[in-house]
């Protein structure tokens, strides 16, 4: 039909397929067991990733959706769309292995004197409205502006909640993002291949969402031209 | 001469005649307009302004609701806490909360007579700049939020509070104020993003709470040191760090608001 539709995806679900099991090998077989939190650590592989992934999903979202209201191109909008969705299904898992972390180390499943998982809550409830709007407006193109100026300001919101959230309470959890150095250089490793795992995990699931997208909104064209409604 | 000039752009600007109010104010700015120069951009904030409050002493729909809401959360929380005095963290708790949700409702209210009345087609058939809806909407807000909290906080310090409020008056005031500016930038957005969608009361504060956190979280904890029972100097105990996280969030968020708000008026 359209060879542009579903380009790629073939390659990014293999390296998708390669990477995860790389990552996990190295994950339980690699990388050493932490002195204090024992086994528990690992969770840190997955869950900081997560994190990671969704946030920048976020943020990217709110690009995309700068670049639709600057081209009016309604494609960015699609794509900040589905950036924005997988990273609430991310996000989502992201607080539900934070809260089994916290749970390990900490004996609470929940720990207000935790900012970056008080952040993300707040951040996470934000984005859950981010679909209840979009899909109350009715109008197509309203709703793809609507939904693009929402996505922008609350890209804006993330760093600036994270900066509110940090300076009022105090530090508890390991600063991974700056002390990513600290790490001994196994740990270091494993942690930026499961990263990068996690993020060709979330583009190949991005990817497949938009082409499905694209290909039922071609099909729906194709019905209308040949008459079948 | 004079008289027949403006009566086309008069026709022009009521064109859903049953928009009094909106329409009142385009046919007022009209021989401005006749006068071939589009007015600037302060003239249509100007008027703007002065329209929302005309229009809100006329009809009162927003600010008494919002005061004696206000009030009557005081009360509530008195009886929800069983406590006759608060102070310190749980006054500074009390307080914006409460000012929170009666801004909220100043919100929900904020663009719904546009909506509902063709204020909305008015104003996009002038010839002036959109960002001054927003500007003349957001210090509408600000006043109303002015208005508040002139009942609220001393209604609060004669209901609720242990300490006396006289003295740390003037420092409570500078949060006020950079609290209420972030609360006017995200409100107006908030409430132009809502009105359009079918569910508006429900979405407006579901969008803004999450984003009035950050406003929150600085103007607790910047009053909270201004509302304890033994207040060590009187003067300068503001942490200053949560001012300028204010400072930054209105700046930062008063900023997107100019740069997006023309996006939700095009139609």
């Amino acid at each position: 039909m359209s060879p542009t539709n579903g380009r790629g995806l073939r390659t990014l679900s293999i390296a998708t397929i390669a990477a995860i099991p790389i990552a996990l090998a190295l994950v339980f077989f690699y990388a050493p067991i932490e002195a204090e939190e024992g086994f528990l650590q690992k969770i840190f592989y997955l869950h900081v990733p997560l994190a990671i992934v969704t946030l920048c999903g976020f943020v990217l979202g709110g690009l995309m959706a700068i670049m639709h209201l600057r081209t009016r191109d309604r494609r960015w909008d699609l794509r900040s769309y589905v950036a924005i969705h997988m990273s609430l299904i991310f996000g989502v898992g992201t607080l539900i292995t934070g809260s089994i972390w916290a749970r390990g180390s900490w004996g609470h499943w929940w720990v207000w004197s935790e900012p970056t998982l008080v952040s993300f809550l707040i951040i996470m409830l934000l984005y859950a409205t981010y679909q209840p709007l979009r899909f109350a407006i009715e109008d197509p193109e309203r709703q793809a502006r609507y939904a693009s100026v929402f996505a922008i300001v609350a890209g804006a919101f993330v760093p600036m909640n994270f900066l509110a959230v940090r300076l009022s309470s105090s530090y508890l959890h390991p600063r991974v993002l700056g002390s990513s150095s600290n790490l001994p250089p196994k740990m270091a490793f494993t942690f930026l291949v499961s990263l990068a795992a996690m993020a060709l995990l979330f583009a190949t699931l991005c990817s497949y969402e938009l082409t499905a997208k694209r290909t039922r909104m071609l099909l729906k064209a194709r019905s209308r031209i040949l008459g079948f409604q | 001469m004079s008289a027949h000039i403006p009566a086309p752009s008069r026709s022009l600007a009521a064109s859903p005649p049953e928009a009094s109010p909106p329409a009142a104010v385009a046919g007022r700015s009209a021989p401005v307009r006749a006068s071939r120069k589009p007015p600037g951009m302060w003239a249509t904030v100007a008027a703007l302004l002065r329209k929302e409050l005309l229009v809100e002493l006329r009809t009162l729909e927003s600010v008494p609701g919002m005061s004696l809401f206000a009030v009557t959360t005081f009360v509530v929380f008195h009886f929800a806490l069983n406590q006759n005095t608060v102070s310190g963290d749980e006054a500074a708790g009390i307080l914006w909360v409460t000012l929170l949700f009666a801004a909220m409702l100043g919100v929900n209210r904020l663009f719904v007579a546009d909506q509902d009345q063709g204020g909305f087609d008015a104003f996009l058939l002038a010839p002036v700049d959109r960002s001054a809806m927003l500007l003349a909407k957001a210090l509408a807000l600000l006043a109303y939020l002015a208005v508040l909290e002139l009942i609220a906080v001393p209604a609060f310090g004669l209901l609720l509070l242990a300490p006396p409020l006289g003295q740390t008056l003037p420092d409570l005031l500078v949060v006020l104020v950079l609290a209420d500016m972030g609360i006017a930038a995200i409100g107006t957005l908030v409430a132009a993003l809502a009105v359009q969608t079918r569910a508006r009361d429900l979405l407006g504060p579901l969008l803004a709470l999450p984003l009035l956190v950050p406003v929150v979280i600085g103007a607790a904890r910047a009053s909270s040191p201004l509302l304890v029972l033994a207040h060590p100097a009187g003067v300068g105990g503001v942490p200053i760090r949560w001012l300028a996280t204010l400072a930054l969030y209105d700046l930062v968020f008063g900023l997107i608001a100019y740069a997006v708000f023309d996006f939700l008026l095009e139609d």
